[in-house]
């Protein structure tokens, strides 16, 4: 399996926004159970798109600069970012599929 | 096919994992077929205070992974695809997944129930920016701010209560003048001093284009229409059963719910239902595993009608 890299309020920028590839980012915290439910499915499709993908997790606990520059009041909640951009934004718990229905039109 | 089950159980809540711990034991193949992972719905509350023989309560998560492990003990399997459609190819059961097929000789579903939703505009576009289903997901973003929560019912004030832990204030919106909720819980919010409740009251509007920016409610006994400020708003009003994968082949009730007799089999033969999808379930977790037990026992007396094609998939 993958193991997901933590990113934070000081490499975000560095970590998701400049590198330019497809990269999902995981805002999750401990209290969140749902989080905790999702993570095997990332992990699982961490390794399966790595190739083309990367996956990382932020925890919302520690940072807190980035979920109010994106809005982020809901966990847990996934972004995609390519080139730089925000593309795609879910909110809530989600299935591997509306998962893989939102990361699959941007890869 | 080479994927042949007794029983495969569609939903790894506390019913389908109950059904499958008793399914295992009684040395059924079982299949348990989950789209998350194992838990179900009791994973969005904080706390369980009510399951019995834990006085001291439960984490939703840890009693979830104890049910899990005891069906894993007694051999049932696990994966993790969502059932897409189920057919019946006499004597089977087919279920179609994202993997493929799977066939069974009975069917158990325990698929739950979903978030029923106020169906305002703007709700979709602000969840997770103001508008949420899960108090214990989402409670921390609010620390200091004014919240509102919708709903009556023992989940609604649940949620009120654990919320005050962050909201400056918490508005508790219900549609009716009383709560549906049990008694224990309303004496806990009504003696709240974070909490104020608008009776007769329900949501008209949501405002906000990148984040919730208040409410607009209105009293259905006067009609007036009056602004509320908040930052949150916790939608809690009710769960959808989820049957939509046999709605064409089992006969539902008025809710939606699967029709089950008193050995929770519904109206085809071999199949089965348990927990909130089913209507014989008081939406409790210890009822979820109760009709789990015996659906999974219904289950075990059905397929005595297998003969010897029993157990030799």
């Amino acid at each position: 399996m993958a193991k997901m890299t933590d990113v934070s309020d000081a490499n975000f920028d560095r970590e998701v926004l400049e590198p330019g590839g497809a990269v999902l980012v995981d805002f999750w915290a401990a209290w969140c159970v749902p989080c905790r439910a999702l993570a095997p499915v990332l992990e699982k499709i961490a390794d399966e798109y790595r190739d083309r993908l990367t996956v990382v997790k932020f925890n919302v606990d520690e940072n807190k600069d980035v979920p109010a520059r994106f809005g982020i009041r809901g966990l847990p909640t996934l972004m995609l970012f390519k080139d730089g951009k925000a593309l795609e934004t879910l909110s809530g718990s989600q299935s591997r599929e509306a998962i893989l229905k939102a990361l699959e039109k941007h890869l | 096919m080479s994927d042949a089950y007794d029983l495969i159980i569609v939903g790894a809540g506390p019913a389908g994992l109950a059904a499958a711990l008793y399914a295992g034991r009684g040395m059924l193949k079982t299949l348990v077929l989950e789209k998350g992972i194992p838990g179900g719905q009791i994973l969005l509350t904080d706390w369980i205070e009510n399951y019995p023989g834990f006085p001291e309560g439960a984490a939703p998560f840890d009693l979830m992974e104890r049910f899990r492990k005891h069906a894993e003990k007694f051999g049932a399997e696990f994966m993790t695809d969502e059932a897409k459609a189920l057919r019946e190819d006499k004597p089977w059961w087919v279920v179609d997944t994202e993997e493929g097929a799977l066939k069974a000789k009975a069917v158990i579903l325990a698929t739950g129930a979903a978030y029923r939703r106020l169906g305002l505009p703007g709700e979709g576009r602000l969840t997770g920016k103001g508008v949420s289903f899960c108090a214990t997901c989402d409670g921390a973003f609010f620390r200091d701010k004014p919240i509102a929560v919708v709903g009556g019912g023992d989940n609604a004030l649940t949620e009120a209560q654990f919320l005050t832990k962050f909201a400056s204030k918490l508005t508790l919106i219900h549609r009716r003048d009383q709560f549906r909720a049990i008694k224990i819980l309303q004496d806990r919010v009504l003696k709240n001093p974070k909490i104020e409740v608008l009776w007769d009251t329900v949501v008209e509007e949501i405002r906000g284009q990148d984040k919730l920016e208040g409410l607009t409610v209105k009293n259905v006994k006067t009609g007036a229409l009056s602004p509320l400020e908040v930052e949150g708003l916790f939608v809690s009003i009710g769960m959808i059963p989820a049957s939509g994968l046999v709605k064409d082949i089992a006969a539902l009730n008025g809710w939606g719910e699967v029709k089950v007799d008193q050995k929770m089999a519904a109206s085809r033969p071999g199949l089965f239902a348990c927990g909130d999808v089913c209507d014989a379930c008081p939406k409790q977790v210890a009822t979820a595993a109760g009709t789990g037990v015996a659906a999974a026992l219904a289950v075990n007396d059905y397929l005595e009608g297998w003969g010897e094609l029993r157990r030799v998939v």
